[in-house]
């Protein structure tokens, strides 16, 4: 029988329980999770880089070619790259990793949604959200922000300071997107003090962050990285949450992020999403004030906070306390199944009934992570006829030829 | 079988122990029938129902501003989108009504925060954890009669709540059989959340298999099915449809004519299905706020205030141009950015609650949308 540890392990902290059943925990449940932060971040699915992706892309809309790469990638790159993690997932011995590298990733979303990185969605969570799970948040911060995939979800490429050389050649402003998601939902939080001047005025030290390949750079940078444009950057000091960041073109959004990434607000933000996310819907205040206390004493460790997250007493003590994601479900079905690779139609399919396709939340937001999310009437249903759709009963069943009940006897 | 009904067959006797279920609605509580389009990301209000005779807006939006040809005329300083050309018709019958210059008590511009106001009926993001449209169906009758409809794998938070509703997605999944859904109901029955999803996923009213065929958008195959149940007469009455990809941040002409193209599609196939139900019907569409009046550097606008809503049905009850408008000078601008909104997307709400679907003003004040005394409901509609 399993304890009320292994399955708290298994599945709060884990994507359930694999062929071996409790075995990899070796009668230690705590010591197993602890062991896989200690371990690194394991190897990423396979896939092609969003420069190599970009690039091709950017190269077919000078020909006018624009949409049908675009196809292409997402028949030829981005089914097989949600597969492949797909098997990865299910066939994880460092489960509680890839459930960082899941929360992660959906912290910082990025969305099919944009047509125009919607190929390049996967390698945006191997390139700038899986090298840093375990490292700094601040490091993360600043490789998502300055990843092609995000900037152009949030729309940097085309904020141009109206003061910059470009803006006063041929006109144009700033685009306030990409700054006010950072602040709202990817550091400080909705609630977190700052202001709409400080919105603006973080947007204008970002104007210039864009990368090669878009429609406005020329053909001369067709590459797929980031690339910083004088021309697009609005000049002169810029004021931040009340503090000033003189003229330093590329290294003022570098300043600001920086400063983001170890204020306060960001710890109590962070330390919110991630006990609701793996504790309860709503959060115990104790539990937050303790994942935020490490947060920022640890300058941002998120390993350190890991282990905080594992050695929460609240985390123990509820187990039934938060509902799988469809996506948790499902691979938590398929590693309790025999951990093989889930075929296309028993992954993707229940994912796109019950409205969790991967990289393809609605909004910048990401999906939500409450029971209220998820659990719904309809939501339920679909669950209960996909899992029974899964078994050779209730296939039969299904028919209507009362095979569930021959299957019985022998 | 379809799995709602399960318990209808010899297998009830096992789930004696689990409350009743309903297969038809007893009774509904009134023949009115009120349908809430939530469009999500910001609806550029300025785009839909361009003030094109307006100076300001060729100040404001020098490549956006649509100009007497770009838009459908309606009264010599306001026009249509092209893409809204389809409800034409609706609006010479005055079937149609516009609020612009509208939005929630919301005055900062995240879509999380914005939309949590638009629906929970508060004047703050964590003002409530139900939604008004739901708090409206508990004062509309008992809570039990599901006469809320919604659609989609998740119920938005405006029919979240204590009322329980019924609920429609297209899963194309074969139906598990009746003894095994009896006896997952015993197995949930110890699990309250679950136990509530899963009684208020049977009783649901289920749309003619034919009604799904020939449609794949998810968007009008939602508005088909909630019309047609809708017109059920002991169907639901109320339904709240999302739409999404509002949030304009750049290029946003071509993206926007596609939308209000799809909208105006929706809306007209929701109209169809609702036959002559549509004569007792209101449909309010609207969004969590406005964008900026001026347009950004890339061909689309930010985050604003001021938005538009939309007023659809039969059951109008007069009303065209509805509401105050500030224009666009640069002092009437909110911050000095964005459309301003003397007009409260409340009023709006309470005045369908109120004028069409007969709650008493009290009632509407007290629970639905508590704290907003001071907020009347919009005049000129519904008899109000």
């Amino acid at each position: 029988m399993r304890s009320v540890d292994a399955f708290i392990a298994l599945n709060r902290f884990g994507l359930g329980a694999g062929p071996g059943g409790d075995a990899p925990l070796g009668g230690d449940p705590r010591g197993w999770l602890v062991s896989q932060l200690a371990g690194g971040v394991p190897a990423a699915p396979p896939g092609r880089s969003a420069d190599e992706l970009l690039t091709e892309v950017s190269r077919a809309r000078l020909d006018g070619q624009g949409e049908q790469a675009i196809r292409l990638a997402m028949e030829r790159d981005f089914r097989p790259a949600l597969l492949a993690r797909g098997a990865h997932l299910v066939q994880s011995e460092a489960p509680l990793v890839e459930r960082l590298v899941l929360f992660w990733s959906n912290h910082f979303t990025v969305s099919t949604t944009r047509r125009a990185i919607a190929p390049m969605t996967p390698a945006f969570e191997v390139e700038a959200i899986r090298p840093h799970v375990l490292g700094r948040f601040g490091a993360m911060l600043r490789a998502v922000v300055r990843h092609p995939v995000m900037l152009t979800y949030l729309d940097n490429p085309f904020s141009v300071g109206p003061d910059s050389p470009d803006g006063r050649a041929q006109g144009g402003g700033v685009n306030e997107n990409l700054a006010r998601e950072v602040l709202e939902l990817h550091t400080l939080g909705a609630r977190g003090g700052y202001t709409q001047a400080d919105v603006t005025q973080f947007a204008l030290a970002l104007t210039g962050w864009s990368h090669g390949g878009h429609p406005g750079s020329g053909d001369e940078a067709l590459h797929g990285r980031f690339r910083f444009v004088p021309g697009h950057h609005q000049p002169g000091p810029k004021e931040v949450l009340g503090r000033r960041y003189d003229e330093a073109g590329e290294g003022e959004g570098l300043a600001i992020l920086d400063n983001l990434a170890r204020h306060p607000a960001t710890a109590r933000h962070l330390a919110t999403k991630l006990v609701r996310h793996f504790v309860a819907d709503d959060p115990p205040e104790a539990a937050v004030q303790r994942i935020a206390g490490v947060f920022l004493d640890s300058e941002g460790d998120l390993a350190e906070v890991a282990r905080a997250l594992v050695s929460l007493p609240q985390a123990w003590s509820e187990p039934l306390a938060k509902v799988k994601t469809p996506h948790e479900l499902v691979l938590a079905v398929h590693r309790a199944l025999g951990g093989e690779a889930p075929p296309p139609g028993d992954y993707l399919r229940p994912l796109r009934l019950l409205g969790m396709m991967p990289f393809s939340a609605p909004g910048p937001q990401g999906w939500g992570d409450r029971a209220r999310d998820w659990l719904t009437p309809e939501a339920l249903m679909t669950r209960i006829a996909w899992l029974r759709g899964l078994t050779p009963a209730g296939t039969a069943a299904a028919r209507g030829d009362g095979g569930e009940h021959r299957r019985r006897s022998p | 079988m379809r799995r709602r009904d399960f318990l209808a067959g010899s297998c009830a006797g096992l789930l004696a122990t689990l409350p009743q279920t309903r297969l038809a609605l007893a009774h509904a509580a009134t023949d009115r029938r009120l349908v809430v389009v939530v469009l999500r990301g910001g609806m550029d209000g300025l785009a839909a129902l361009a003030p094109w005779a307006d100076p300001g807006l060729r100040r404001l939006r020098p490549r956006l501003a649509p100009g007497r040809a770009g838009v459908i005329d309606l009264d010599g300083y306001f026009g249509l989108d092209a893409g809204l050309r389809g409800l034409m018709p609706l609006w010479q019958a005055g079937e149609l009504a516009f609020l612009p210059a509208a939005t929630t008590r919301y005055r900062e511009r995240s879509h999380a925060e914005g939309q949590a106001l638009l629906e929970n009926g508060t004047a703050s993001p964590e003002g409530a954890r139900d939604g008004w449209l739901n708090r409206a169906l508990l004062a509309l009758n008992d809570g039990d009669a599901r006469l809320g409809l919604s659609l989609g794998p998740a119920v938005p938070l405006i029919l979240q709540g204590a009322a329980t509703v019924q609920s429609w997605s297209n899963d194309g999944l074969p139906e598990p059989g009746a003894d095994f859904l009896t006896r997952l109901g015993l197995i949930y029955r110890h699990d309250a959340a679950f136990a509530a999803a899963f009684e208020a996923a049977r009783g649901s009213a289920r749309p003619d298999p034919a009604l799904l065929a020939g449609i794949d958008d998810t968007l009008f195959l939602g508005a088909r099915v909630a019309g047609s149940l809708l017109a059920q007469t002991q169907g639901p009455r109320v339904a709240v449809i999302e739409m999404q990809g509002w949030d304009t941040h750049i290029n946003q002409g071509a993206r926007l004519e596609g939308q209000f193209g799809r909208l105006t599609e929706a809306l007209l196939t929701l109209r169809a299905a609702l036959g002559s139900a549509w004569e007792q019907s209101a449909v309010l569409v609207v969004s969590e706020f406005g964008r900026t009046a001026a347009e950004n550097g890339a061909g689309g606008t930010d985050h604003g205030t001021g938005g538009l809503a939309m007023v659809l049905g039969g059951a109008l009850g007069g009303g065209r141009l509805l509401g105050d408008w500030p224009g666009l000078s640069t002092g009437a601008l909110h911050e000095g950015r964005d459309l301003a909104a003397p007009n409260a997307l409340e009023s709006l709400f309470k005045a369908a609650l109120i004028g069409h679907m007969g709650l008493a003003p009290a009632q509407v004040d007290e629970s639905v949308f508590p704290a907003s005394a001071h907020l009347a409901p919009v005049p000129g509609l519904f008899g109000i």
